[in-house]
C-alpha cells in the first residue's frame, strides 16, 4: 500500500511539473506585453525595458521557467502588477471559497447520485427505474449557469429562502453554509444525474457477476448484497470519475461564482484575464492545476484502499 | 418417497424470450435419496443450469415454472415465502459453482466472506472465525488463519474451489449442489477435489447433486446418474445399471462417445449425428427422435412416458416402455 501511494504521488508530482511548464509556455504565447499593459500607452522604451527586466521577461523562456519553478518551490508566485501584493496571498485568500463550493457540491451530489444509482439498479426496468433515469438525464442536460440563474431567481429573489450573493460573514460557519446552499446546488445538480447513471450501469454489471450469485446462494440478505458486496465494487469507476470531475467542477464554479458574486478562484481568473494581470492568472490557474492533479491522485488512492487488486499490483 | 431429500416431479421451466417461449425444462423427474451422490450428465444447453437454479429458486426473472413441484425435506419449495426460501439457502441447501475465479467477491477478504455467511448463527466473531479456520483445514488449505486475511486473487483456482467447498459445507447442509465444480480445473486438481468432496460427504452425510459432463468423474464419484437431453431427463438409475445397461438410446450414444470407452485406435472420435431440437418450437414426440438410431413412428407423434425399467432405473423412451411390458 505504501509503495503504491509513494509511486502514485511521485507520478502526480511529475504530471504537475509538466502541466505547469505547459501552462507557463501557453501564457507566454498570449499576445500582448504585460509591461506595456502595466505602464499604459505613454510609457517610454527605457521604462518598459526596466519593468521587463524586473519581471524577468528579458531572459530566455527556459530560463524564465527555471526561475519560475525556483520561486514556486519557495511559495513565491510573483507579484500582482496592479496592487503589488504577492500573488500567493491573493490566491490563497480566494482558494477556501472555491474549495468549500466544490467539496460541498461533490459531497451532496455523490451521496444522492450513488443512492439513486443503487435504487435504479435493484429495480431494473421498473417504472421507478425509468423515472429515475429520466430525472438523471435531465439533471445532466441542465447547464450549471442556467440552474444557478434560476435557483437564484426562485429561491433567493422570489422565495427569499437563501441569500443571493456573497460567501457569508467570515468566521460565521452557519452563515457561510447558508451562502453555500444555492451555488453548491447549482453546480452539483448535473453530477447527481451523472453519478446516478454511472452507478446504475456498474451496479447492473456487478449484480450479474458470479460472486453475487454465490452470495445469494448462501442466503445473504439482499440489502447486504447490494450495499456491502456489490456497491464496494461498483463504486470504483465512480471514484475515478469524481476525481477527474473536480476539473469540470472548477470550471462550473466559475459560473456559480459570477452569478452569485462569490469570491473564489474562478472569479479571480476572469477578473485578472480581463485586466491582463498575468501573474495572478498564472498563479490561480497553477493552483487549479495542482488541485486537479491532487484530486485525481486522491481518487486513485481511494480506489486502492477499496480494491486490493489495485493496491497489490506491482 | 420418505428416503428422498429432494424430489422433482413433472417440472417444466419456460423462459420468456423475444423469439418466443423457450421450454428449457419439460416434465422433468429427478429424485435425490438421502446421503447419496447423484450425478447429472448432459451436453451444453440441455437444461442442467436451469435445473440447479430452479432447486435453489434463483431463476432468471424471465423464467416461469409452468408445471410440477420440487419437494425438499418434506417441504414444497415453491410454496415457501421468499424469506423462508432464503433461510434454506446456505444452511440446508448449498452450492458450489463452476468457475472458482468468479465465486468470491474480489474486494472482500476470504475471512470476511466466510464469516458473513454465518450471519444467522448466534456466535461471536471469534467463534465464526474459528469455524472458518476449521473448514479451511478440512479442505486442505495450509495455514488457514493467515489465509483468512487474504483476498480471492491471492489464491489459485484449485484453492478457491476448495474454499468454495468449505463455505458450502460450513453449515452442514442436507443437500449440496455442485455445478461442474471441476470443469475449470486441470486433471490432477480434479482428482484432489473429487477425493476431498467424497471424504466430506461421508463425514457430513449430506446428499450431493453433482453436475458434470465428465462421465469418468460421475462413474467414480456418484451412486446414481441422471441423464438429460434437450430439457428432459431421459434416464435415471444407479451408475452401474445406467453405465452397463443404458435403456435410452441417447444414454447409449453418449456412452459410446466417451473417449474413455473407446478401445480401438481411431482418427475420428464418435459423435451423435444431428442437432438438438429448437426448444422454442419443440417437436411433439420424443425430443431425441430426429437423432435416434432406433426411431419408429410413435416417436414422432407421442411423448414417451417416464417408465420404470427395474427398481430404481427409469427411462423416458417408447422402447423401454414396450420392453418392460413384455
Amino acid at each position: 500500500m505504501l509503495t503504491f501511494i509513494t509511486k502514485r504521488i511521485g507520478l502526480a508530482l511529475a504530471i504537475a511539473a509538466l502541466s505547469v511548464t505547459l501552462l507557463f509556455i501557453i501564457i507566454h504565447l498570449i499576445p500582448g506585453d504585460p509591461a506595456r499593459t502595466m505602464l499604459g500607452p505613454k510609457a517610454t522604451p527605457e521604462l518598459i525595458a526596466e519593468i521587463q527586466a524586473r519581471m524577468g521577461l528579458d531572459k530566455t523562456l527556459p530560463h524564465q521557467i527555471l526561475i519560475f519553478f525556483g520561486n514556486m518551490l519557495q511559495g513565491d508566485l510573483g507579484m500582482d502588477i496592479f496592487s503589488n501584493r504577492p500573488v500567493a496571498t491573493i490566491v490563497f485568500e480566494q482558494l477556501p471559497h472555491t474549495l468549500a463550493l466544490i467539496f460541498s457540491a461533490i459531497a451532496w451530489s455523490a451521496t444522492l447520485g450513488i443512492f439513486l444509482g443503487c435504487f435504479s439498479a435493484v429495480r431494473r426496468n421498473s417504472l421507478a427505474d425509468r423515472l429515475t433515469g429520466i430525472l438523471a438525464v435531465s439533471f445532466i442536460a441542465a447547464p450549471a449557469f442556467v440552474i444557478a440563474l434560476y435557483s437564484l431567481l426562485l429561491f433567493a429573489v422570489e422565495l427569499k429562502w437563501f441569500p443571493a450573493i456573497g460567501a457569508g460573514t467570515p468566521g460565521d460557519i452557519g452563515d457561510i453554509i447558508w451562502h453555500l446552499v444555492l451555488p453548491s446546488f447549482a453546480i452539483g445538480l448535473s453530477w447527481v444525474g451523472y453519478i446516478a447513471r454511472l452507478v446504475r450501469a456498474s451496479m447492473l454489471e456487478i449484480l450479474g457477476e458470479g460472486h453475487v450469485r454465490t452470495a445469494r446462494a448462501f442466503g445473504l440478505p439482499e440489502k447486504w448484497i447490494t450495499y456491502r458486496y456489490a456497491l464496494k465494487l461498483a463504486i470504483l469507476p465512480t471514484v475515478t470519475v469524481i476525481g477527474v470531475g473536480m476539473g469540470f467542477l472548477l470550471s462550473a464554479a466559475v459560473f456559480a461564482e459570477i452569478v452569485f458574486s462569490r469570491p473564489g478562484l474562478g472569479k479571480l481568473v476572469i477578473d485578472s484575464i480581463s485586466t491582463r494581470n498575468y501573474p495572478v492568472v498564472m498563479g490561480s490557474v497553477l493552483v487549479s492545476t495542482i488541485l486537479f492533479v491532487a484530486s485525481t491522485t486522491l481518487s486513485d488512492i481511494v480506489n486502492a484502499i477499496l480494491d486490493p487488486r489495485i493496491r497489490q499490483a506491482k | 418417497m420418505g428416503t428422498d431429500i429432494l424430489t422433482i416431479r413433472d417440472m417444466s421451466i419456460h423462459y420468456d424470450t423475444p423469439r418466443g417461449t423457450l421450454k428449457a425444462l419439460r416434465h422433468v423427474n429427478v429424485n435425490v435419496p438421502k446421503g447419496k451422490i447423484i450425478g447429472v450428465v448432459g451436453e451444453s444447453g440441455c437444461g442442467k443450469s436451469t435445473l440447479i437454479s430452479s432447486i435453489i429458486r434463483l431463476l432468471a426473472p424471465n423464467a416461469d415454472m409452468a408445471s410440477g413441484s420440487i419437494t425438499f425435506d418434506g417441504k414444497e419449495l415453491y410454496d415457501l415465502s421468499e424469506d423462508e426460501m432464503r433461510g434454506l439457502r446456505g444452511t440446508d441447501i448449498s452450492m458450489v459453482f463452476q468457475d472458482p475465479m468468479q465465486t468470491h467477491n474480489p474486494v472482500l477478504t476470504i475471512g470476511r466472506q466466510m464469516t458473513d455467511i454465518q450471519y444467522r448463527d448466534d456466535k461471536t466473531a471469534e467463534q465464526k472465525k474459528a469455524r472458518a479456520v476449521e473448514m479451511l483445514t478440512q479442505v486442505g488449505i495450509p495455514d488457514p488463519e493467515a489465509r483468512l486475511e487474504q483476498y480471492p486473487h491471492e489464491f489459485s483456482g484449485g484453492m478457491r474451489q476448495r474454499i468454495a467447498i468449505a463455505m458450502a459445507l460450513m453449515a452442514r447442509p442436507k443437500l449440496l449442489i455442485a455445478d461442474e465444480p471441476t470443469t475449470a480445473l486441470d486433471a490432477t486438481l480434479e482428482v484432489q477435489i473429487i477425493k476431498r468432496l467424497e471424504e466430506l460427504q461421508a463425514d457430513i452425510g449430506c446428499s450431493i447433486l453433482f453436475i458434470s459432463h465428465h462421465l469418468g468423474v460421475i462413474a467414480e464419484l456418484c451412486d446414481e446418474v441422471v441423464v438429460m437431453y434437450a430439457g428432459e431427463v431421459v434416464e435415471q438409475g444407479s451408475v452401474r445399471e445406467v453405465f452397463h445397461s443404458p435403456q435410452h438410446p441417447y444414454t447409449k450414444a453418449l456412452l459410446e462417445c466417451d473417449p474413455g470407452h473407446i478401445k480401438k485406435k481411431t482418427r475420428n472420435l464418435p459423435t451423435i449425428p444431428g442437432e438438438i431440437p429448437n426448444l422454442v418450437d419443440v417437436p411433439p414426440g420424443c425430443a431425441f427422435a430426429a437423432r435416434c438410431p432406433r426411431v419408429f413412428d410413435e416417436c414422432h407423434t407421442k411423448r414417451p412416458a417416464w417408465t420404470q425399467i427395474k427398481d430404481g432405473q427409469h427411462a423416458l423412451c417408447h422402447l423401454a416402455a414396450k420392453e418392460s411390458v413384455q
